[in-house]
Formats: structure tokens, sequence, C-alpha cells
């Protein structure tokens, strides 16, 4: 009896326990350069179309730099240094190059590097952004979810009319008349910026994220300076945010509590609360974290009115200026981040997707 | 059902009981007493080196950062003295100017201010050739001769040479412009990297003998100085001088009234007339050289007759604009150099007078008038001041269409030549009226290949050989009063005879706290002190 020599060895233990594991490494590595490639694609789309636009536009950057009173000389010098007499795929592939190695170049309105800046106005963002955008789940959700199942009731109305209101007011007017209410009138709020100026550079900045920073250094006063201060910002994003999420929640809910399933669990005799959150609101939860994830996204975009009315070094307001300054690594710089952002916040989105909804797994 | 009313109600007693505590302890608080915090815009900085700075925000830091070879001090801003020089002295041919040293400067990092800095200074403006360059090089000055014409003569002078034919009057109020600062020298070389003469490192940090130091600059956020205790006319009272960036004037007008702010820059006019009634608060104006002006460009061919240009000069409401949307921050002016300057003409011949602007349109042989374009920013007072002479100028039948841009799109079709009319503003580089001359009426080649984009007359393809010599006289002359009496004809003869016609000058108005005192802003952009501080 000879058996074939090579399938034997370890194969009655190794095979069954070992290649499915493989086989989910292998899938696994497949997904990651399936994630790496979209994101390569991403970037090179995002930078070039940045770019085109960016050289198109009937903006100088080199009179961005020198002022409009240049000689023609020093403005022939600089337009050289900024490699602008060479074609426009020359200057593309340059810096392209020149981005892989991890310098986004000098911004031309800071004088200092895009990366440096761009590390200094978008944890500004983000520390607005991901509170605004916690204050809409923690409010909106359970809002959204109340005024579905009192559908034309009292409650059904009064966040239909908020989530109207907060959706459709200027966030530059209401940013303004809370200034006016909450900062001059009531004088419970300090004034617009991140920290009182007293205290500005007082704790070494780690993160940029004033909050943590603070807390790192230890210096409870700089914290409490800095929660303050996010306080109307963060209520008036957040109100955005809050309406758009309740009023999605509420119609997500509104199509699940006509499925015949809750009608069955209802017969059945389940408690109300199991039959609203565990069975409805589970069924929502997938559109809702898509919901949730464009509105973060969109939030860390920056807003440029909320940042100029709340006097706030973010990445928005460094974007549009830099627009209108022609100034293009800047601008760059930015869309990469807030492209980043997108991509993340998508592939966090799609995990979640996994972890709620079995189908997707 | 009652499941979801509980849950709601217990997270709004949450939520409630947070932002009380949160608020509970927000605390007012008016600034220290030894600290100047000012809100205004900074976004416009890109460097604080003084040899390329020229934008507004930042000249006026560079101001209060560096001593100049020459200054207007704020204790007089219409009499020209040392800065970090005590005396100088011209040779007969008014070629040759030799300075002596101020004894006993010191800069900021305790090395004393020698000749060898002033010079290097010089010599490093030149070198690096930026921007505001041209305010000495106009007097012949290259990288490659300026060593030889800006020397150290001993351990207490040093000398400079000019080639050009320029009066000393007007070259010692060009070293008083913002490339007249004097920067450290061993400082600076100490940070050079590859000989760039600290060109990288001078945009973000101070190398100074000025009333303040830098502590920090954050770009859309702050600026930060210190006082220099050891300045030479005394440690300045404020300690601290922090510019905060507030862009939108609403969020600065609430800032001065809660008293975070000390002064607020940048507010609207309607904003300050809001104001006029808070005892708190006090008003303060001063003159600025800068004017707003239309311009009509010599190459279209509509624009190319003299009468056109006296025809739109009648066709503009000077006054119905100073007495409405300009009034409190601009007045009244007709002439290139600013009224309350030396040697300024304050003639102001125009007046809004349709029929005699369309007798002149119709001996020009526009009876029926033209369409045009005006270029404006899209800013305000231009917009509105832009309607203004829209609706004046179709009185006499020409058909304007305002084109609102933003500056970054403006300048550059300026500096090619490709608008037709356009309003714009202008503010002399320094205090010396051949600042504004030299811009605004020599033009000594009208060429399209001469590229001197930066000459307003060029920029308008206007070219009139007489009064291009006259600012060539003006500015060689070396007697002073023939030299003014030079300037007050060529201005009189350039507000009849050119395409340009000026409208408004600006006037500042800064609101502050009542019982801060000492603030000084001069008529140009890089003259604002704020040494003189007290609260």
């Amino acid at each position: 009896m000879a058996e074939p020599p090579v399938a034997v060895s370890g194969a009655p233990s190794g095979a069954p326990s070992s290649s499915p594991r493989l086989e989910a490494w292998r899938r696994r590595g497949a997904g990651l350069a399936r994630v790496l490639a979209s994101l390569a694609l991403t970037f090179l789309g995002l930078t070039a179309i940045t770019f085109v636009i960016g050289r198109v536009m009937p903006l100088d950057p080199v009179l961005a730099i020198v002022g409009d009173r240049a000689p023609q000389d020093v403005y022939d010098a600089m337009y050289v240094q900024l490699g602008l007499d060479q074609p426009l795929y020359v200057q593309y592939l340059r810096y392209l190059g020149q981005i892989l190695t991890g310098d986004f170049g000098i911004s031309v309105q800071t004088g200092r590097p895009v990366l440096n800046d761009l590390m200094r106005f978008f944890p500004a963002t983000l520390e607005l952004a991901t509170l605004a955008t916690l204050l809409g789940v923690v409010i909106g959700v359970p809002a959204g979810v109340l005024a579905a199942v009192h559908q034309g009731k009292l409650i059904d109305h009064v966040v239909r009319v908020v989530g109207l209101i907060g959706y459709s007011m200027p966030v530059f007017w209401l940013g303004m008349v809370a200034l006016l209410v909450f900062y001059a009138k009531l004088g419970w709020v300090p004034g617009p910026g991140r920290l009182s100026v007293f205290y500005d550079g007082m704790v070494p900045p780690v993160t940029g994220l004033l909050l943590v920073d603070s807390l790192i250094a230890g210096n409870a006063t700089v914290f409490w300076n800095a929660v303050e201060h996010l306080i109307l910002p963060v209520s008036i994003l957040g109100a955005f945010a809050l309406a758009y999420i309740a009023r999605m929640t509420r119609s997500f809910m509104l199509d699940q509590l006509r499925q015949e399933y809750v009608l069955t669990a209802r017969v059945k005799g389940l408690a109300e609360r199991t039959v609203i959150w565990r069975h409805a609101f589970g069924n929502v939860l997938v559109q809702l974290i898509t919901t949730i994830g464009l509105t973060y996204a969109s939030l860390l975009e920056g807003s440029v009115l909320t940042e100029t009315v709340f006097a706030w070094p973010g990445i928005g307001q460094y974007i549009t200026n830099a627009l209108f300054n022609s100034d293009m690594n800047a601008v760059i710089g930015g869309t990469i981040v807030v492209g980043t952002c997108f991509v993340g916040i998508n592939m966090l989105s799609d995990a979640l997707y996994r972890t709620v909804d079995p189908r997707a797994r | 059902m009652g499941v979801g009313w509980r849950t709601w109600s217990r997270t709004l007693a949450g939520i409630g009981i947070a932002a009380g505590v949160l608020l509970g302890i927000a605390v007012q608080a008016a600034t220290p007493p030894n600290m100047l915090v000012m809100g205004t815009r900074l976004d416009d900085i890109i460097t604080l080196d003084p040899a390329e700075v020229f934008e507004f925000s930042g000249a006026e830091v560079t101001a209060n950062i560096y001593d100049r070879i020459t200054m207007y001090e704020p204790e007089n801003l219409t009499e020209l003295v040392g800065g970090v020089v005590e005396s100088w002295e011209i040779a007969d041919d008014g070629k040759v100017i030799t300075f002596k040293m101020r004894p006993g400067l010191t800069f900021h990092s305790g090395n004393p201010v020698r000749p060898e800095d002033a010079v290097y200074s010089l010599r490093r403006v030149v070198k690096l050739n930026k921007t505001p360059s041209f305010i000495v090089t106009q007097f012949g000055w290259t990288p490659e001769n300026v060593d030889e014409l800006v020397r150290v003569v001993d351990d207490e002078h040093f000398q400079i040479e000019i080639t050009e034919d320029f009066s000393p009057g007007l070259v010692l109020n060009a070293l008083s412009a913002g490339v007249g600062s004097v920067v450290d020298e061993l400082e600076v070389e100490a940070h050079a990297v590859d000989d760039d003469m600290g060109y990288g490192w001078l945009k973000n940090n101070s190398a100074g003998s000025g009333a303040f130091k830098l502590v920090s600059w954050n770009a859309n956020e702050s600026v930060v100085l210190e006082h220099n205790p050891d300045y030479r006319h005394g440690a300045p009272a404020m300690e601290r001088v922090i510019l905060r960036h507030v862009p939108e004037p609403a969020a600065q007008r609430l800032l001065l009234e809660q008293g975070d702010i000390d002064i607020a820059r940048t507010l609207t006019p309607d904003q300050v007339k809001g104001l006029a009634g808070n005892a708190d608060l006090v008003l303060e104006n001063f003159p600025k050289a800068t004017l707003l002006y239309v311009a009509a460009n010599a190459s279209v061919p509509e624009l190319s007759d003299p009468k056109v240009w006296e025809a739109l000069k009648y066709l503009i409401d000077y006054d119905g604009m100073a007495t409405s949307f300009l009034e409190g921050q601009y007045i009244p002016h007709q002439s290139f150099w600013g009224s309350g300057l030396w040697a300024s003409a304050d003639a102001k011949p125009y007046t809004l007078d349709v029929e005699k602007g369309k007798a002149l349109l119709a001996e020009a042989g526009y009876p029926d008038g033209f369409s045009m374009t005006i270029d404006s920013l899209n800013t305000s007072p231009y917009m509105e001041m832009a309607e203004s002479i829209q609706s004046t100028f179709a009185d006499a039948g020409i058909t304007a269409e305002i084109v609102p841009q933003d500056g970054s799109a403006l300048w550059p079709k300026y500096r090619a030549r490709r608008h037709q009319l356009i309003l714009a503003r202008w503010g002399p580089d320094y205090l010396d009226p051949h600042s504004n001359a030299d811009s605004f009426a020599s033009n000594p080649d009208n060429s399209p290949e001469a590229g001197l984009t930066g000459v307003l007359a060029w920029r308008n393809a206007w070219d009139d050989p007489e009064i291009t010599a006259m600012t060539a006289a003006a500015r060689s002359e070396l007697d002073l009063d023939k030299r003014k009496a030079l300037y007050e004809e060529l201005q009189l003869r350039h507000q009849t005879n050119s395409p340009f016609a000026v409208i408004v000058q600006q006037n500042e108005q800064v609101v502050g706290r009542a019982g801060v005192e000492g603030f000084v802003s001069g008529p140009s952009f890089d003259l604002v002190f704020y040494r003189n501080v007290t609260k």
C-alpha cells in the first residue's frame, strides 16, 4: 500500500486548522491591498484635479507673494523660484515627488511648511467637529426615534420644527446672535477664540487638541478655559448636526415601524422598549452610521463661516484663504487632509456595518 | 410607549446638569493692566522680515520691532529724526551721506548696535531683492555695487553713496521706511542657511533694537510682542502686546464692548457709529496717506482723449460719497499726495457737474457716451463707490459695467494693462512725495515691453514726457523749499492733465476702551506705534 509521499506529512492535523486561518489572512491582506490601492488612487485623483484647477484659475500665486507693487524683475525671480516656468506636467510630477517624501512645500500665506500649518489648524477643527458630532448624535438620535414613535404628536412637531430651524438657519447668523446673547448680554461664555489671551501658549502643543494637551500638561485652568470657548461653537455646529441626524433618524425609523416584523413582534407581546430599540432601531443602524459619518466628514472640512465668527483658527479658514491667495501647496495639502478624513470615515463606517449587520460580515 | 420618554428626560437632565456646571464657571475678565490686546485682521501677514515685508499687518508689527536708520517718531510725525543714528552729514554734491551712530544702543540679543549692522541691513535688502527693495535700489544700488556704495567708515560712522540724481532729503526719507530697519548682523548670520542672510529664519523671528521683540506669530491667530526693557526711549508701559486675528468686525465689536480687547482696529463705519454713545469707549481718528482713485487706461481708444478724462472727473459725486457711506473713514481729496503731509496740494477743483461732463464728452466726439467696464475690488467701500460712479456716469450716457473681483484676480489684470476703468487704492511706500509721484506721474518708457508693472502711470499706458521730466526735477532738487514748490506744481498739473481721478483720502478710525491712551497710527502703513500706550 503505497501512500502518496507528500500529502501525508502532517496533513491530518495541520490542514483543517491552518488553511482557513491562512485563507483569512490572505483575504485580509487582499482587503488591505484594495484599501491602499483605493487610497492611492483617491489621492492621485485629488492632487491632480486640485493642481489643475489651481493652475487654470485666473489668480497669480507670484503676486500673492511679492505683492501687487513688485517691480518686474522681482516678480520674474519669484516666478522661476516657484517653478512656474516649467510645463504643467513637470510641475505636477515634481510636486508628487515632494509629497511622497513627506514634503508638502511651503505655504505662501504663512511662510511655513504646509505640514506644520496643517498640524496646527486641523486639530482646532477636529476638536470642534468631533464634539459637535457627538452632541448631534447624543441628542439627535434619541430625538429622532422619539419623534418617529410618537408620530404626529407634540414631541414629533417639536423635533421637526427644531430640525427645520437648525437646518435652514444660516450658521453665520446663528453664531453672531449666540455671541450677542450668551457672551455680550448674559456673560455666560467667553468671546471668540480658542483660549483667552492670557492662556495662549501656556501648554506645550502635543496633539494640537487643547483639551488633550492641557490634560497632558495637567493644567486644569487651561482645560476649563478651552472648554468654555468650545461651548458656543460646538453648540452651533452641533445644532446643525443634530437637526440633520434627528430628521434622518425619524424618517428611517418611520420606515421600519411600518414593517410587518414590528407588528409581529408586538403581537408576540414583546416589550415596547425591545420592539423599538432592539428590532426597529437595530435595522436603521446601518443607514444611520452612513448619515453620521457624512455629517462628521462635512464638519471636518471646516466651516469657514463658523470659524470666521468665532475667530477659530481652523482648516476651513486656512484652505479658503489659501484659495484666494492661489496658495496651491496649502490648498492641495488641505485637500489631502480632508480627503483622508472622508476615506477614513468611510472605512470606519464599513467596519461598523460589519459589526451591526450580520449580512455584511 | 412611556419608555422612550423616560430615557429622553433622563438624557436631557444629564445634559442640563453638565451645561449648568460648565456655564457656572465662565468668568469675565478685563485684560491685565500691563498688556495691550488688539482685535484686527492678520491674514495678510506672510513674513516679518523687514527686507521683505510689504503687507499692512506685517509692516505694522516690524515697525514696532526694529529701529530704522532714520525715523518719524510718534511724538512728532512730521519731523524726520535719527533712529539708530544720532546725526548725519551730507556732502556738497548731495551724493554721499555720512551717518554717526547713536552711542550705547543694544539689540534685543544684547549685542551692541554697530555701523556694521546698519550697513549689513541695507546690503541685505539689496541682495535679497524682495518687493520693497526698489525703495533703495532706485538710488543706483545693485547687488554688485552695494558693498562699495554702502560702507563702514569707522567704529562710529557709516556712509552711503548714491549714483542716481536724488535729493538727499528724499534719500533720508526713504531710509525711514521698513527697508531702513537695522537688523542684528551677528544674530541673523548665526541663523543663516546656505548664505541666505537669515532669510528663512527672519520670516518668523526678530533681531532688532526696537521697542518690542517678537514672541510668536501664529498665522490666522495672533502676534505676540514683548517689550524691550532697555529701549532708548525707556521701557514701554505695555509689557506685552497681543494682536488677535478677529476677521469678523461684529465679533471685534463684541470683544471690545466686553473689555476682552483694548482696541478694535477694523470696525466698519456703521459699527463705529453704533458705538458712539458708549461712555466706556473712545474713538480716535488718524489721517492716513492712502488714496482711493479711478484711473482710465489710455490705450483704450475712448479713454485716450484728455477731454474724456476731464469729463469723467466731473461725473464723480465726491461729496455725495464722502457724506454718506464713506463718512468718517474717508475725506475728499483730489491730488496724488495726501493732505496734511509735507508738500501736499489741497486744491479740489472737481465737483459733480453732469452738464459740464456731457459737454466735454461731446467735444471729444462722444455726445451719446460709450460703454466701459470698471474693475473694482469686491469689498466695501469699493463696491459702493463703483455703484455711485456707475450711476453718475449713466447720467452723461456712459454705460459702465462693474467687474467686482478679489485682489488676487484684479492686480494681475491691472499689471497687464487689461482693464478699461479701474477703481483702486494707493498708499505711499515711504513718507516722501516722490513715492507717489514716481508711481502716479512718472513713466519713462510707455512701451508694453518696458514692463514697469509697479508704476501706475505705466499700467494705465499714460505717458506725458513733460510731467515725467517734472517728476525727475523735483526728486533731485537739493533746495528744500524749491523742492516743495515743484511738488505742489506737479500735483496741480497732474490733477487736471492725467487719466487719474483721486477721489478720497483715508481716515483710520480706531475705537479703544476709555483709559487706553497713546496709540498712534501714522500716515503710512508702516508707521504704527504701540510704545507710548498706557492704560
